[in-house]
């Protein structure tokens, strides 16, 4: 989460009457989850803590832009990393907010290889915050209304949007591992098979399932591949659950994606360097 | 990316610096625990007082008994039968010293009355009084106990809390109960945890609030259906419904609490009345479970809840706890509300609503500063009670923790975690969730015993002054059982033992009480309030018909004062409106004060 999703080079078509940047699609989606929430349940502990995430990683995007791009970046993916983190961190102090936000952005521009950054902001900074501060931070993960309608709502204009954005497959693939290792868990423990799926119908999950798994940043490129590390997400994060991590997503994710990345970085490499030779020769 | 190599290398040091900040900041943010196990010489050297269990020496053999519910429910059992344990202070025979009434909630068990035979012992008097054997088969369990003297004729009488037949016991003048449910109009079954005596109306005879905690159509021996649960873990709106009992003054009561605004399906674990804002009326505080905490004010006639607008009701959480103690005498009341802390997976924290400065009467706002006071975390929180320990003139905070304690290697919370972050469809059904078998859930906790610094700082030093122990605790009262000057403290333990902490504090801190009795106003004088004036500072106090979790303290008022105190005067403003003021009471005393006839400034 953090990047905001980004559609393939498309070719030149006519450009319809109303259209709208794709670079906003992401933030709307997520202010819309944010409000409907907030409204309907009141989620956020506090708008303070919200803001705060918010207006810190803007900020830092700002200035990290201008330090080391010279420009002002378009802020649409730093609020997209403030206002997760904003939605996902719970604690009731908050400098915890301030310091994930601050971390996730950093986090871009100081964990890169070959010029790309390879964890997602977000899921960086609140796996970080999880695993260092678990006595002050917490996730969402219960702080939210288990009503179906607005579970729905989310659901499906997830759907729609990432179909758009031509990540669909990537949320697919997860929720369909995630379910069949759900079963194969229930069988394999004792424990109704209700309780193993309840975590998917959870707010966390949502968020999870359409801004973290699905940003194109810290994904790999091949469509396969991107089914193929999605699976190995769902299929660590089991793991981790049969042993009972609670933030297993997070922490799965923020294994199996950097080494996606760096394996994929690691082939372009050398796909480029067995080019060179054979140019050479 | 560009950027010389001296900016990169100057970031990644921030970014690392950042990255370790949680671990700085958890080593200098550490609450102030005092660990160390000492002697009592050197605890009442250091902290002025310390406590010693007492409970069997004093004849106190009282083991809570968990209900057994509907078979279905086996496999969660733990969770679903977690509360009940609960006690209570009394003086029922008005004999001078307080006496304890403690309830059990296994199916024919019994509830104990212990009377206070003044000498350090306790004898138990409930079945001979008539109030031990109410937890026969087929009436439900008992799960609290308030005590409020409905018919004004000088004796505390019982209102029995239960997940059951609530039962109302008249006290005939301290020599036996009689059972007068059905006389005083009450239904046949609540699930209730908790209940508060409090005169709404101002009319002289006190009223009733019960708070439904599961629905009131469900017989947890017999359940049609496995959906009893929450259907949200912190929205939940299918608990119990609430109940306002109007004192009608000839023996029955009626139930007016859609009439006066009290409409409300939130989980209710804890409840307690005052008059928060000085308009002459008790308002009530209601701390549910799953769910926000309500706040109604009241102006005599209708409830208004206004949990939002005051700030208490935003956020939800798990309340479990409602105590007031004006902890910076001010003479303001804050409002102490438990919830659960569990490191790494669900750190709620406890809620200190302290009135924001420069904000009174309706316009009353609250700030969460139970981080800043340092009374946040406490474990799973249950029961908690203000009140003076070491009588050095401030309100400290005595709570207790411990939800279910089982396995001591084998925890529950990743399943709980996992269903409770479920749809409704699965959270609010009891089969979804996984069996317990045996594990613990935020278990084996060690007690918080706050000491309030008076400067807007609590130091936890329970295990200094002698909390060593580490039962599934639920509910606290405190007591000057022994008419010493000093507050004791009862902790009832869910599946465990009553224990009694026998409190000794230094001499050189002084103190004063005192007893009240009304005559225009309830003669339990609950309601009542009494602002002290010493030393440039003053406290006020309520005298309360049910604080804390499913428990009541000693209706006499205990100040503790410091050391060389000199007392201006002790102002009370009785329920009935009138306003007494008494110069100079000596300190070191009880003060008998009954309501004048005549009114005052």
């Amino acid at each position: 989460m953090g990047q905001q999703m980004s559609a393939p080079v498309m070719p030149p078509q006519r450009q319809p009457f109303f259209s709208l940047d794709n670079r906003y699609i992401a933030p709307m989606f997520i202010t819309c989850i944010l409000l409907v929430g907030h409204l309907s349940f009141g989620i956020l502990e506090s708008y303070k803590k919200t803001a705060l995430a918010i207006v810190i990683a803007i900020a830092a995007e700002m200035v990290l832009g201008q330090i080391f791009f010279h420009k002002w970046l378009h802020p649409a993916s730093a609020y997209i990393s403030g206002i997760s983190v904003g939605i996902l961190v719970r604690s009731p102090a908050y400098w915890p907010y301030a310091l994930c936000s601050l971390i996730s952005i950093m986090s871009k521009y100081v964990l890169r290889v070959k010029g790309r950054h390879i964890w997602n902001p977000s899921n960086f900074g609140i796996s970080v915050l999880l695993f260092l501060a678990p006595e002050t931070v917490a996730s969402l993960s219960i702080q939210w209304g288990n009503y179906l309608w607005p579970m729905l709502v989310i659901w499906f204009l997830g759907s729609v949007i990432i179909w758009r954005l031509r990540r669909f497959h990537i949320t697919a693939i997860y929720v369909a591992s995630f379910l069949a290792f759900a079963f194969l868990r229930s069988w394999m423990t004792g424990s109704p098979w209700q309780s193993e799926i309840a975590p998917i119908t959870g707010p966390m999950y949502q968020l999870f399932i359409f801004f973290m798994i699905t940003d194109p940043k810290t994904t790999v490129r091949s469509k396969k591949l991107q089914c193929l590390v999605v699976f190995l997400v769902a299929l660590l994060e089991m793991v981790l659950r049969l042993h009972q991590v609670v933030y297993a997503p997070f922490y799965a994710l923020f294994i199996v994606g950097p080494t996606a990345m760096l394996v994929e970085i690691w082939m372009d490499s050398r796909r480029e360097h067995l080019a060179t030779i054979t140019a050479a020769h | 990316m560009t950027g010389n190599r001296i900016e990169r290398i100057i970031l990644s040091v921030i970014f690392l610096a950042l990255v370790v900040t949680p671990l700085v900041i958890k080593r200098i943010s550490t609450p102030r625990i005092d660990e160390s196990k000492v002697d009592s010489k050197t605890a009442l050297a250091r902290h002025g007082f310390y406590l010693e269990e007492v409970s069997h020496a004093a004849g106190i053999n009282f083991v809570h008994q968990a209900p057994k519910l509907d078979p279905k429910l086996e496999p969660i059992m733990p969770e679903v039968a977690s509360m009940g344990a609960s006690v209570s202070i009394v003086d029922f025979d008005r004999d001078g010293w307080p006496d304890i009434y403690v309830v059990n909630s296994g199916e024919g068990s019994k509830n104990a009355l212990y009377r206070n035979l003044g000498d350090g012992t306790f004898k138990d008097v409930a079945g001979e009084l008539g109030i031990a054997d109410v937890n026969q088969t087929g009436t439900g369990v008992s799960t609290g106990a308030v005590w409020g003297d409905y018919d004004n004729d000088g004796y505390e009488d019982l209102f029995l809390i239960k997940w059951g037949r609530p039962e109302l016991f008249h006290n005939d003048n301290g020599h036996g109960f009689t059972r007068v449910s059905e006389q005083a109009g009450l239904p046949s079954w609540i699930n209730a945890n908790t209940a508060v005596w409090f005169d709404y109306d101002g009319d002289g005879l006190l009223d009733l609030f019960v708070g439904g905690y599961y629905a009131e159509n469900i017989d947890l021996w017999h359940i049609a259906t496995t959906r009893i649960m929450p259907d949200s873990f912190e929205y939940a709106t299918n608990g119990g419904r609430k109940y306002l009992f109007h004192n009608l003054g000839n023996g029955k009561f009626e139930e007016v609490s859609a009439k006066v605004g009290i409409n409300s399906h939130h989980w209710a674990l804890a409840s307690a009345a005052a008059d928060l804002r000085g308009s002459g009326h008790p308002d009530l505080f209601v701390s549910n479970d799953y769910g926000v905490s309500e706040l109604y004010f009241n102006d005599g006639k209708r409830f208004h809840e206004v949990g939002q607008q005051t700030g208490v009701g935003f956020a939800p959480k798990s309340g479990m706890n409602t105590a007031f103690g004006d902890i910076l005498n001010q003479g303001q009341y804050a409002i102490y509300v438990s919830n659960i802390s569990e490191g790494g997976i669900l750190i709620q924290g406890n809620n200190l609503w302290v009135p924001k400065e420069g904000t009174t009467g309706d316009a009353i706002k609250y700030d969460n500063l139970a981080r800043d006071f340092g009374v946040e975390l406490g474990g799973w929180s249950f029961g908690a009670q203000f009140g003076d320990l070491n009588n050095d003139g401030t309100l400290d905070l005595y709570l207790t923790n411990g939800y279910i304690s089982l396995d001591h290697n084998r925890s529950y919370w990743y399943d709980f975690s996992k269903v409770a972050g479920g749809n409704s469809t699965i959270i609010g059904d009891a089969k979804n969730w996984p069996a317990f078998e045996g594990r613990s859930l935020s278990g084996y906790q060690t007690k918080k015993l706050w000491l309030n610094d008076g400067a807007g700082k609590f130091v936890d030093v329970a295990l200094s002054v002698g909390v060593t122990d580490t039962y599934d605790g639920r509910s606290v009262a405190l007591a000057d059982l022994w008419n010493r000057g000093v507050l004791d403290v009862l902790v009832a333990n869910q599946g465990g033992p009553l224990l009694l902490y026998k409190n000794t504090v230094t001499p050189e801190n002084e103190w004063i009480e005192f007893e009240l009795e009304g005559t225009a106003s309830n003669r339990s004088a609950i309601g009542a309030q009494v602002t002290l004036f010493w030393d440039g500072q003053k406290q006020v106090q309520n005298i309360s018909g049910g604080s804390g979790f499913a428990a009541q303290n000693d209706r006499r008022l205990h100040f503790g004062l410091g050391k060389f105190a000199r007392i201006e005067k002790a102002v009370i403003h009785w329920p009935s409106g009138k306003v007494q003021t008494i110069d100079n009471p000596a300190a070191g005393q009880l003060h008998k004060v009954k309501e004048p006839a005549w009114v005052s400034k």
